[in-house]
């Protein structure tokens, strides 16, 4: 088994060769590997500002995973802040709401912040600077006596996904399975993404609600235990945070962990083992263990949709990047226009500025300015050109230093899954784990030779999906030809079948007529048969 | 007598071994042909013809039987090619055809007079509609292979480049696209 050698050799070198106890780095602090880039946390201590309503409201039916919603609304009708817009299709799905009372000017498609540039189907409203509120859902102040079934549909029903980024329906995770009891919530508070400070200033800030919120998701799972996890380079945070467990008399219930900084961390499974110490199997999910991982900004919005009947309709983001006079925190709209928010950091001319939407790490560029803030959206990086790629030379070939399988937090062996990614043997990446690879940068980062590993794996993971699309249509058009065959088949059969009933009723006319009669009596059958 | 043994003793040996491979022959017996199963589930399935043969499984039949060459399948591509060669355990050739890019059929419905020619000649009965009434073409099980076109007597009926969606979008391998349009976002932040 050469790859086996490969993989041992890999990992004892990589040990060597970075100077660094491989089996000390694991066992202190949970999770393997990671790297320790610049911090360039500008805005940890600008508190969040409101941002104006915009001239137009930018809503994109898909700000999930899972499925698109389809609109409820028409174009002209005036609707309300709150008032759902756009219901969910199917299981995984989050409803969308208006952000502002306004009117709906166009349903159409338009540029939403993805990497293809491509545009999706949105709901585009006016709003009418009212801000008038649809106040149907009850503020749920009780929420301790309400049936957890209550809690988790007033969730689903406010649109509320995971603000961390990955924008995962947030009401599946809290489903409740008698084979995996939820024994702990984790409240991801942790922040590594250079950057972003979002998270930091909604505990600072919202301390009380993030707290409140836990306090609604360990209800509704019925969890006894509660961590709220917080990177050491936070002191402020994790004061705030433990004053208001205090006060909230949730203090023996729920702990503040302070981890030591080091990026992954905020990565879901790199957290769970930091904070229980126990690995997420490959393919399980957090519940098959016993755990629940929110964002303290989704606890926010959960406090919100149920202590205050407000759905998800804004959010909190951090603007930065060296591009950005005043960089800021910034509580816009779900659907307020980039260029808008850039602009109120002093941003206004987007001439050689390259756009990341979320960290400098893990986001993605957008090849298009002109989209909406979505739900996904925790950072918005506005990059001089020349800084972005002033350090991307050209690839260069793989001296297999082992820096990335030193860092890889998944313990994987990126240069020898890059190595088939590149050759298009998905087969052989798949056997080296490619879909266990999180993408969140840390062997692209330590690459001395300039190897873009994560693109390489992104490259693969998309190329496997579409082969595996492919597969399933062929087969649904192989299924449809063969039902065709067969139906041809038997309509034939049945044809022959009566053709031959008639041919047996004609016999006896034409024994009777003898030969004059019986060409008349076989065209009469003939005919007949063409009838029918 | 020692040799009458030992003739007997391998007589004995052979024809139990005989029995023994009639009734495995038997009980282990494989319906159809597992050669052309395994060619047919490489094959694309768009049922178009372009190989000669009226259909993906007649093909795989011929090229199972050796009767046809293993690069014939044109949208199935290299990748079909690559595949069916090493099922078979025959070297690679060169694929004559380029595939063109995933097509949709689609029927101008004003002009369409329900003539029905398009429902019977759709290989995989995408096509819905009846007698005098307008045909139209579901999108979803379309593959694309034009064999609807022909027999169209008012040639009402185009074949459209597939929509790209965003669903279906893809990262391009690192180089493929320049580094400014489409290049990794990881900006280096030390």
């Amino acid at each position: 088994m050469p790859g086996l050698v490969d993989r041992l050799t890999g990992l004892f070198s990589a040990g060597l060769a970075g100077g660094v106890d491989l089996k000390a780095l694991i066992s202190h602090g949970g999770f393997p590997g990671g790297v320790h880039p610049a911090q360039m946390k500008h805005t940890a201590g600008s508190p969040i500002v409101r941002s104006p309503l915009p001239p137009r409201l930018i809503l994109p039916l898909k700000q999930h995973i899972g499925e698109a919603c389809t609109p409820t609304v028409e174009v002209g009708e005036r609707v309300l802040r709150g008032q759902k817009v756009a219901r969910s299709q199917g299981y995984v799905s989050a409803p969308v709401h208006a952000p502002s009372s306004g009117t709906v000017v166009a349903i159409e498609e338009h540029g939403v912040p993805h990497p293809s540039g491509m545009g999706r189907q949105c709901i585009i409203i006016e709003p009418d600077g009212l801000d008038e509120a649809d106040e149907s859902l009850p503020p749920m102040s009780d929420f301790l006596d309400q049936e957890p079934a209550v809690i988790r549909e007033r969730i689903r029903l406010s649109g509320i996904v995971g603000l961390g980024g990955a924008v995962f329906p947030t009401f599946i995770k809290m489903l409740r399975d008698h084979h995996h009891p939820v024994e702990t919530v984790i409240l991801n508070g942790v922040e590594c993404e250079p950057y972003l400070t979002c998270d930091h200033r909604v505990m600072l800030e919202h301390a009380d609600a993030v707290v409140l919120g836990l306090s609604v998701i360990m209800h509704a799972v019925d969890a006894a235990r509660g961590v709220i996890a917080i990177e050491d380079n936070k002191p402020d945070a994790v004061q705030t945070m433990q004053k208001a467990l205090d006060d909230s008399g949730m203090g023996d219930r729920v702990e503040v962990r302070v981890l030591p900084t080091r990026y992954p961390q905020g990565g879901e499974k790199q957290l769970i083992q930091s904070v229980t110490g126990k690995q997420m199997p490959a393919g399980k999910l957090p519940l098959h263990i016993g755990v629940l991982c929110q964002n303290v900004g989704t606890a926010k919005a959960v406090h919100d949709a149920v202590c205050l009947g407000v759905p998800l309709t804004e959010r909190v983001v951090t603007i930065g990047g060296d591009a950005v006079p005043q960089p800021a925190n910034i509580c816009a709209r779900i659907g307020t226009p980039v260029p808008f928010l850039l602009a109120q950091c002093g941003l206004e001319d987007l001439s050689g500025i390259r756009l990341i939407h979320g960290g400098p790490m893990m986001g993605e560029r957008l090849p298009r300015m002109n989209v909406p803030l979505v739900k996904s959206t925790n950072g918005l990086l506005a990059m001089r050109q020349e800084t972005l790629y002033s350090e991307h030379a050209e690839e260069e070939p793989c001296i297999r230093c082992g820096h990335c399988v030193e860092v890889c937090p998944a313990g994987l062996v990126p240069n020898e899954l890059a190595w088939h990614c590149r050759n298009d043997q998905f087969d052989r990446g798949q056997e080296y784990d490619l879909f266990d690879c999180i993408e969140c940068g840390c062997c692209s980062y330590v690459c001395p030779s300039h190897i873009p590993l994560v693109h390489y794996f992104r490259y693969a993971k998309g190329q496997v999906a579409h082969i595996e699309k492919e597969r399933a249509f062929a087969e649904l058009s192989k299924a449809r030809s063969e039902a065709r065959d067969n139906r041809l088949a038997r309509e034939q059969a049945e044809r022959a079948a009566r053709r031959s009933k008639v041919r047996r009723q004609a016999a006896p006319a034409k024994a009777e007529k003898k030969d004059g009669g019986a060409d008349s009596a076989a065209r009469g059958g003939e005919t007949s048969e063409d009838k029918s | 007598m020692n040799i009458l043994i030992a003739v007997l003793l391998l007589g004995g040996l052979a024809l139990a071994a005989g029995i023994l491979l009639a009734l495995a022959s038997r009980v282990f017996h494989v319906e159809g042909d597992p050669m052309m199963e395994r060619i047919d589930a490489v094959l694309p399935q768009t049922q178009c013809g372009q190989c000669g043969y009226p259909g993906c499984k007649p093909y795989a039949t011929a090229v199972a039987s050796g009767e046809a060459d293993v690069n014939q399948c044109v949208p199935g591509g290299e990748r079909a090619m690559l595949a069916i060669a090493d099922l078979m355990g025959v070297p690679p050739k060169e694929v004559e055809e380029e595939a063109a890019p995933p097509m949709l059929a689609f029927i101008r419905e004003d002009e369409c007079i329900g003539c029905t020619l398009c429902i019977k000649a759709c290989p995989v009965d995408a096509i819905i509609g009846a007698p005098k009434q307008y045909h139209t073409v579901l999108e979803s099980h379309c593959t694309g292979c034009t064999l609807c076109v022909e027999p169209c007597p008012v040639d009402c009926i185009d074949m459209v480049s597939k929509p790209e969606v965003l669903e279906d979008w893809t990262w391009s391998a690192p180089g493929q696209a320049k580094l400014s349009d489409n290049g990794e976002a990881h900006a280096r932040t030390g």
